[in-house]
């Protein structure tokens, strides 16, 4: 029971990074179509600018994260400014390519200012342990949870009640219609990969303060696809759901299975998924028949 | 360099024939004499490098078969490859097969499992399939590291070189024969399925799947044809790593492979057999350059060349994304203006 607990809790803050990742990857996709590759090395980014901010510049840490999710928006702006707008209305293969090159570039830059060694910062969750009955868990884990959950739940208030957020869904659903009402397109891609950019940016403060500062962080980029393919494409629900799903099946596995099999549950997951329900559990249904 | 002044076919076979102008016929025979005549002046630093780049264009034309003809999306090139490389390393190490026996199966045999991971493609489309293939990526990666009794997981497997008529190809100069003739097989493969009603009904798919449904294509079946012939190009494209490096480990095969390859048919551009070759030369010639330029520049400035690892990662996303946003159709279009304007020469006006 205690194992079963702790496998939970780590599982759980897991997926909600996964989650938060997943949903900057989502408000790309709904708002503009594309399908962003580089949302690992966003994560990246964001541990990184972190580290920058209250390791190397010994800012407060409340001053740190405002900083770092502001240089995290701003990358992100300049990203959607230079090259994805060139490219609206190209295939589908050129937006994949092109934010794979955004992701081999933003990971080279990454190390070539910051070296490949694994790096940290003082913590600042609170570090100590939580202790339910038999059952240890680390408080920062605990914590990262609701952290995450507040942070989707506003993005998720946001598509729901703001101007932006309903221009955003306006323009999902047909783009023509949302220009002639007068909706900026141009503003609102800028705004979801702004938004994209900042969730990122809160998923990799908590990694940083959990595992460290390693390259190796960027890697959690693959996990998105698993986790918005079954959550549904266009769907922060879904991205919530899924993440908690995967991050909690891979402990579980890791736990209980072997620790090989972890790494390779979540495609499983993903290609039964796109066998019985391609779009997810929250998806948008699109059927079409060739 | 086209040249079609003062061409007149006379007859349909010449007028329908691969190459049907005397000026494409020059260029040709004065691209395959310089093939032919490298060898014998290049070093060995150099052979290396064209073995690599015949080796990529065979993989390249491949994917390209799959991606820019039929525009299914894989992510899948790295495990196909792998297929094929470990197929054909362990045809010959367990059932001591002769090499050329090993690599013809193995080909089969790649062909046969994109054909399984094509079968998601009845369903899938675009993005989807995509994330399919990537799936299909990180399964054979797993199964190459965790497979112990089959693949040797993670430790290297060592092959015998090959021997042709007595002449072991063990060195850059033996080999570089064979790989050659494997890059020239394929591409005029290629060149000649797409004159063909099979060819054609892929790129029908590509363009326009339903209509072309509508006229009398088996989408499905074509799909799994292009990921069968498709496989099959880069198995052999993997069998022939394994041997020209007699030596087989997973890290070659990896989501990065796919992504290199991916990259290659980008800039050299989707739907041209030509580009798959411009674009496997300098996809696979850039790193090397980056390379002898920070040993260059390791004795002025060894601050910057410790930073080389990392600025060749960002110039390939930097390559990448300048060739999408300023030439999507890449080094093939770039190579076809020169054409152009060299068309109807000495004339100035061009071609529409």
């Amino acid at each position: 029971m205690d194992i079963f607990l702790q496998l939970t809790v780590s599982g759980l803050s897991n997926g909600m990074v996964y989650a938060l990742a997943a949903a900057g990857f989502v408000v790309i996709y709904k708002a503009s179509d594309v399908i962003n590759f580089a949302q690992g090395d966003l994560l990246l980014l964001g541990t990184y600018l972190v580290f920058f901010a209250i390791a190397q510049t010994g800012m407060p840490w409340s001053v740190g994260v405002a900083v770092t999710i502001l240089l995290a928006v701003a990358v992100a702006l300049a990203i959607e400014r230079l090259v994805l707008r060139p490219l609206i209305g190209e295939p589908i293969i050129s937006m994949i390519m092109v934010t794979i090159g955004l992701s081999s570039i933003l990971r080279g830059a990454v190390n070539a200012i910051w070296g490949p060694a694994p790096r940290s910062f003082d913590s600042f969750l609170p570090e100590g342990d939580i202790v339910i009955g038999p059952a240890v868990l680390s408080a920062d884990r605990v914590l990262s949870i609701p952290i995450a959950l507040a942070v989707l739940a506003a993005l998720w208030l946001f598509f729901r009640h703001t101007r932006d957020g309903i221009a955003m869904r306006a323009i999902a659903a047909d783009q023509q219609a949302a220009l002639s009402m007068g909706i900026s397109i141009p503003r609102v891609f800028g705004v979801a990969w702004a938004l994209a950019a900042a969730s990122a940016a809160v998923g990799g403060i908590m990694l940083g303060n959990i595992v460290g500062v390693s390259p190796n962080v960027a890697a959690i980029g693959l996990r998105v696809f698993p986790v918005v393919i079954l959550g549904g494409l266009d769907s922060i629900r879904g991205a919530v759901v899924g993440g908690a799903v995967i991050g909690l099946l891979e402990v579980y596995t890791g736990g209980y299975v072997g620790h090989g099999l972890s790494l390779i549950v979540p495609y499983a997951v993903l290609i039964l998924v796109l066998m019985v329900r391609p779009y997810g559990l929250f998806g948008k249904e699109i059927i079409e028949r060739v | 360099m086209s040249l079609e002044c003062g061409v007149f076919h006379t007859r349909y076979a010449s007028d329908m024939g691969l190459r049907p102008r005397p000026a494409q016929r020059i260029r040709l025979a004065v691209f395959a004499v310089f093939v032919l005549c490298f060898p014998f002046f290049a070093g060995d630093y150099w052979l290396d490098l064209a073995n690599q780049v015949a080796i990529a264009t065979v993989g390249a034309i491949g994917l390209n078969i799959l991606v820019g003809y039929t525009g299914q999306i894989s992510l899948g090139q790295g495990a196909f490859m792998a297929i094929g490389a470990y197929a054909a390393g362990l045809l010959t190490l367990n059932l001591g097969l002769p090499w050329g026996v090993s690599i013809a199966l193995a080909c089969m045999l790649t062909a046969a499992a994109g054909t399984f991971f094509g079968l998601p493609s009845l369903r899938l489309k675009g993005l989807y399939l995509a994330i399919a293939t990537l799936a299909a990526q990180e399964i054979v990666e797993w199964a190459m590291t965790h497979w112990t009794a089959v693949t040797g997981g993670t430790e290297a497997i060592v092959l015998p070189s090959p021997s042709l008529f007595g002449v072991r190809l063990n060195t850059t100069f033996n080999f570089y024969w064979l790989a050659v003739l494997a890059a020239a097989g394929t591409a005029l493969f290629a060149a000649n399925l797409f004159r063909t009603r099979t060819g054609r009904a892929f790129v029908a798919v590509r363009d326009q799947d339903i209509a072309a449904s509508v006229i009398g294509v088996n989408v499905f079946r074509t799909k799994l044809l292009a990921f069968a012939t498709s496989s099959f190009f880069v198995g052999l494209a993997g069998a022939l790593i394994a041997y020209y490096r007699t030596i087989i480990t997973w890290e070659r095969f990896t989501l990065e492979t796919s992504i290199v390859y991916l990259a290659m048919i980008i800039v050299g551009g989707l739907g041209s057999i030509r580009g798959s070759f411009f674009g496997a030369a300098l996809i696979t010639l850039l790193p090397a350059m980056l390379a002898n330029l920070g040993r260059a520049i390791q004795e002025t400035a060894p601050q910057a060349a410790s930073l080389l690892p990392y600025a060749q990662q960002a110039v390939f996303g930097i390559v990448i994304i300048l060739f999408l946003v300023f030439e999507p159709k890449g080094l093939s279009k770039l190579w076809g203006n020169v054409k152009d304007y060299f068309h109807v020469w000495p004339f100035g006006y061009r071609r529409e």
